[in-house]
């Protein structure tokens, strides 16, 4: 965030690849966004260089927001070494010139894309999230004029009505990822597509969360230390995901597990989504009952690959 | 006793001059059925929605008594308002099912909708309330979890008037409620209807070209004709003896079984 003539790289781009001009309308968009928690702000939203849905609006935050010293580390399904956090970490090392990093707690910009680190968040952090539906109503009412009324005017009874749906349904509310929650008591929000896992999180954080959406060019915002609730029925509560078994390498509790496929006879292990999470337990000696397969499997430390 | 709604020289015309309808004025207190009838085009459905508050009238007011306030303006209600009035203390039976029904919410969801908008947050609750309402309008309870596209028409408009019934609004504008059922079907859901409204002592405004559906439900009737009201009076009277040529025209162009 400084208007020091910067070039990229090779020379030929802006800082942080976006115009100053840009920058200044979509922090415009933020600030109005922080200010209206949970509120979509329509912004102007740039062609990126990148397909929609691979993270545009998400890139375009962390571009207006990204300043010289800040460390980035960029999250796909909680990994670190996947094809979309890959391909934005260098895009940011390249347009930016920017630190990367995989370690939550060294990062002070934290991209991502459904999931939230396991490690706590702090005040000096900031967590952007790439959002491919921003509208929580948008399968009820296909109306956007009718949901912006909704919204204005907290005529929130239909997003219950879906709930209603699955219980009827299934016996239980069956969304588990991208579940509506309301924020500041007021308006009511996507989180995006994290799991239902990730939600309580979102509650009382210390550190600032913003939600891009590129192609439907909206903007939102949850403040440090806000209200954040996930909706529920008073006799169907709100229940996050548990697992029965521990990561099969760390060993870690009370984390998102991804399960992974190992042959083509059925061999399968849960293994922590947050993969800085599971490398810096391993690090620190934590085993699970796979530990020692780790290595053959391609589950090392990924420093150096991108 | 006061009048729940209350028009005054209602009129509209839409763009371009065309009217809709003109100088409409009339009481209609609680627990009671207006029935409007008239041909196509004479601005029934016109004044149905100035009356509900979809349309604007261009000339006249709509007043309403939403909770003992006394007679209000109805468009003078900030939008929120009228939109909770919508939801609460007033119900649209449309013609169409499908305009009133959310197609791909089970019928369970769509009679439970009004009192999720209005905050019930109980689910055995709600359940047991759609429950309730569906059976009064003889859906088997077994159909509670299916979407109303696996229902027959007459099927349909009948979740259709749970969904409406079941926040108990004090007043229900009807359009052709039993327009494009058969005559079992319609003889049996007229015979519903009445019982419900009767029961609840909910007033109403209904719509039709159908005169039995009048003279079942309602006890006052208007005659419209291009625009405007050219009889009113009881529903037996209008029927029995009909003094404006239009009115006398219209009794008897309907066949006697």
């Amino acid at each position: 965030m400084n208007s020091r003539a910067f070039h990229s790289v090779d020379g030929t781009y802006n800082f942080a690849y976006l115009d100053e001009q840009t920058k200044r309308m979509i922090r415009r968009t933020l600030l109005k966004a922080i200010a209206v928690p949970g509120y979509q702000v329509p912004f102007g939203g740039r062609e990126m260089p990148m397909a929609y849905g691979w993270g545009t609006g998400g890139i375009q935050i962390t571009a207006s927001i990204i300043g010289r010293d800040d460390t980035l580390k960029v999250i796909d399904q909680g990994a670190d070494d996947t094809t979309n956090a890959v391909s934005i970490r260098r895009f940011f090392r390249r347009v930016a010139g920017v630190q990367t990093t995989e370690e939550t707690s060294k990062a002070t910009l934290i991209q991502t894309r459904h999931r939230i680190p396991e490690k706590q968040l702090t005040e000096k952090q900031i967590l952007v999230y790439q959002v491919p539906q921003p509208e929580p109503l948008w399968k009820l009412e296909p109306r956007e004029v009718e949901t912006r009324k909704l919204h204005a005017y907290s005529e929130y009874g239909l997003m219950h009505v879906k709930l209603y749906e699955d219980i009827s349904r299934h016996g239980e509310i069956i969304t588990t990822y991208d579940y509506p929650v309301e924020v500041n008591a007021r308006h009511i929000m996507s989180p995006s597509p994290i799991p239902k896992f990730d939600n309580p999180k979102m509650a009382m954080m210390p550190a600032l969360q913003l939600f891009g959406a590129g192609r439907e060019k909206r903007i939102y915002a949850i403040p440090p230390y806000t209200r954040v609730r996930s909706l529920d029925f008073d006799d169907h509560p709100f229940k996050p995901q548990r697992f029965d078994k521990p990561c099969a390498l760390c060993g870690a509790e009370e984390v998102f597990l991804d399960e992974v496929i190992l042959d083509d006879k059925g061999d399968h292990m849960f293994v922590c989504s947050d993969s800085d999470h599971c490398r810096e337990r391993r690090a620190a000696g934590h085993t699970g009952s796979r530990a020692s397969d780790a290595a053959d499997m391609g589950f090392v430390p990924t420093e150096g690959l991108n | 006793m006061n009048a729940l709604l209350e028009a005054q020289s209602v009129g509209h015309s839409y763009a371009g001059g065309q009217l809709g309808c003109e100088d409409v004025s009339f009481r209609l207190y609680p627990g009671e059925v207006l029935g409007v009838v008239g041909e196509s085009g004479s601005g029934k459905s016109t004044l149905l929605g100035c009356l509900s508050g979809m349309i604007e009238p261009s000339q006249g007011s709509v007043r309403f008594d939403a909770g003992g306030q006394g007679l209000r303006d109805v468009f003078s209600l900030s939008e929120p308002e009228r939109r909770l009035l919508m939801r609460t203390d007033w119900g649209i039976v449309r013609q169409n099912p499908r305009d009133g029904l959310r197609m791909n919410v089970s019928a369970g969801g769509n009679v439970g909708e009004r009192l999720m908008a209005v905050g019930a947050r109980n689910y055995t609750e709600i359940r047991g309330e759609a429950l309730d309402w569906l059976t009064r309008v003889e859906i088997p309870s077994g159909r509670i979890d299916d979407l109303p596209r696996t229902f027959s028409g007459g099927m349909q408009q009948r979740v259709q008037i749970a969904r409406i019934l079941v926040s108990k609004p004090r007043l229900v504008f009807m359009d052709e409620p039993t327009g494009g059922l058969d005559v079992s079907v319609q003889a049996r859901l007229l015979d519903l209807l009445r019982g419900l409204v009767r029961d609840l002592g909910v007033a109403a405004v209904v719509v039709t070209h159908d005169l039995a559906v009048v003279r079942l439900l309602s006890d006052r009737l208007m005659v419209m004709r291009q625009g405007r009201v050219v009889e009113s009076g009881l529903t037996d009277q209008v029927l029995d003896d009909p003094q404006h040529p239009y009115s006398q025209l219209l009794v008897s162009s309907v066949l006697q079984a």
